[in-house]
């Protein structure tokens, strides 16, 4: 219990980082990247494996965060598990700068892939899962989804993909969050039940609360036995969670962040995040 | 590099240098790895693959999807080298060439096989007029028209090991032959293939055959024609092309393509910067493909030998009203 609570104070950090990210150039996609933020705890906590000081390492487990607008929260966590300074998250899109608003392999160290164009990041973790079971690596390759990205056919060619190659080294992490740009995926676009979804299409899958820590340890623990098909994990998130301003304001896909609003925020984690820590 | 050219056609057919050439390469390099969607039995590359499952992966009919998992199995550290037909290896997966592959880094070869007319009996659906133009406009990418079976062979291995998107375009039947077997032909590098004074034809594919054909029937008119075949379509041989513009005063582009964008663009846009020069086009005038044997669909869309001796007189002409 107590490593789990460790991972809840390391989310809150995450978010807190996001934030700092986004604040320093006004605004940003605050909502996609605040849903992510525990399951990012858990992999760069404790799941994956991976080494700042040699980022490109072929050994690592890798990370593609396909919905690439929620950058912020994969620079957070790469800050504050040392890839980078992390008073470099203040240069969140700025000219010249590292941490561009998608995520950028060619520019972040410790980002494993380029995404953006949403969709492609799926075929491109298929690849990368294919590279490393051809390699005879026993690294994983975790791909995070979002539901609106889903809309694109590419990602369901890549599921498929996924499954008809037996890519047991690829875990799926569909962030359920129920919101895309113009309001509730229900509203824009319903897409159905993701869990009958992608067992249909043959993956081992599971769903869980995504923003709660104890139930993601187990759910992303339970991969490491990889075998013959992949796995997928639907996170039930709630778009902005851990800041419940954010959470409650509908179109929360990208918003600005106001000095008085990062104050209270940052204040609000940081209290949260000690609250972890004091009783671990 | 020999040049051999008498008109005659190759024996080889380009589907079985390829059938060949693909696992010759994966013999040759552990890093080099095939994906096809769906096409492996056009190119007679099935049986091998079939045996060798670790160096050939069929993607199915997804081509989108296709382009994606070889750009991640280059960021493992492949050489992924990708086949479909050239509709399908440009428009239908253009996003995830220039993202994926392109802007992410990722370092593949796509072959297009069946481009423009060559497409013949598949039609219009099939029938790219246009590819070139797609990949041209992918900052760095390498743009090939290939002239006959030898620099097939040439290519195929020296884009294996080349950086940046690198795109093949090339008929699976049969090609004059031009070369020499075992000619290289270094990527970048026009080739001359036959001197001339009065015009200039800067050929490519399917096109540099008949561009020969027109040069000889000039030559009994007394008109001097020097063609050059200009295979890299990006990064074009600016230096031979101004030289041979500088030189001749008059110049035709050849191509199996459509005008916008492909070898005629990539000339005009050259000299009409640094050596403006009198220009006939023999290309696809704007149109969409349709069905038919390829010489009917030559001549419908105006990519003959006539249609190239055509178009040199009146770059003669206009050089001489100039």
């Amino acid at each position: 219990m107590d490593e789990n609570r460790k991972l809840k104070a390391f989310a809150c950090q995450i978010r807190m980082a996001a934030i700092e990210a986004i604040h320093a150039i006004g605004s940003g996609h605050i909502g996609g990247a605040l849903s992510i933020a525990d399951v990012l705890a858990v992999l760069y906590g404790r799941e994956m494996r991976y080494d700042p000081q040699d980022p490109k390492w072929p050994e690592r487990d890798k990370l593609v965060c396909s919905k690439g607008h929620a950058g912020p929260a994969v620079y957070g966590t790469l800050a504050l598990k040392g890839f980078f300074p992390y008073e470099e998250l203040k240069t969140l899109n700025r000219p010249g700068t590292r941490l561009p608003s998608h995520c950028d392999r060619n520019k972040t160290p410790g980002v494993d892939m380029t995404t953006g164009s949403l969709g492609q990041g799926a075929s491109l973790a298929a690849g990368m899962a294919l590279g490393d079971k051809l390699r005879d690596r026993d690294s994983r390759v975790f791909l995070i989804l979002g539901d609106g990205e889903s809309n694109e056919g590419q990602v369901w060619e890549a599921l498929a993909f996924a499954c008809a190659k037996k890519l047991g080294n690829l875990v799926v992490l569909l962030d359920w969050n129920k919101r895309q740009l113009d309001g509730w995926t229900q509203d824009v676009y319903p897409m159905g039940d993701f869990v009958q979804k992608l067992q249909a299409f043959g993956f081992d899958t599971v769903k869980v609360n995504g923003n709660d820590i104890d139930e993601l340890v187990p759910a992303l623990e339970r991969t490491r036995a990889g075998g013959e098909r992949p796995y997928a994990i639907v996170l039930d998130t709630v778009k902005g969670a851990g800041v419940q301003e954010v959470a409650e304001k509908v179109m929360n896909h990208s918003l600005p962040v106001s000095d008085e609003q990062y104050e209270r925020w940052t204040k609000a984690l940081e209290a949260e995040k000690q609250a972890w820590e004091v009783e671990a | 590099m020999k040049i051999v050219y008498d008109g005659s056609m190759d024996p080889r057919l380009c589907k079985s240098v390829l059938g060949e050439t693909i696992p010759a390469l994966a013999a040759e390099d552990p890093d080099f790895i095939y994906l096809d969607a769906d096409l492996m039995n056009c190119i007679g590359t099935a049986k091998w693959a079939a045996a060798n499952p670790d160096r050939a992966i069929n993607c199915g009919i997804a081509e989108a999807n296709m382009i994606g998992v070889a750009c991640g199995l280059a960021a493992a550290g492949f050489k992924p080298m990708v086949h479909t037909f050239g509709p399908f290896a440009s428009r239908r997966c253009y996003d995830q060439l220039f993202l994926s592959a392109g802007y992410a880094k990722n370092d593949i070869t796509i072959i297009g096989t069946d481009p423009g007319v060559t497409a013949a009996m598949n039609g219009g659906t099939h029938m790219p007029f246009e590819d070139m133009a797609l990949y041209r406009a992918i900052p760095g990418a390498t743009v090939i028209d290939v002239t006959d079976p030898t620099m097939l062979i040439s290519v195929l291995r020296q884009c294996k090991d080349r950086p940046g998107v690198k795109y093949i375009r090339v008929g699976r039947k049969s090609y004059a032959k031009v070369y020499a077997e075992g000619s290289e032909l270094p990527i970048g590098k026009a080739v001359t293939l036959r001197e001339g004074t009065d015009v200039v034809i800067f050929a490519c594919g399917i096109l540099v055959h008949e561009a020969m054909q027109a040069a000889k029937t000039l030559e009994e008119e007394g008109i001097s024609a020097a063609v050059v075949d200009c295979f890299t379509v990006k990064p074009l041989d600016e230096e031979a092309v101004l030289a041979w513009a500088g030189k001749t005063g008059a110049v035709v582009t050849a191509e199996n393509h459509n005008r916008i964008g492909g070898l005629t663009s990539a000339v005009s846009e050259l000299l009409a910067r640094r050596c403006p020069t009198p220009l006939e086009a023999v290309a696809v005038e704007d149109c969409f493909g349709e069905v038919g044997p390829q010489g009917y669909l030559q001549q419908r869309f105006g990519l003959t030998a006539e249609h190239v001796t055509r178009a040199a007189r009146e770059a003669v002409k206009r050089k001489q009203t100039k």
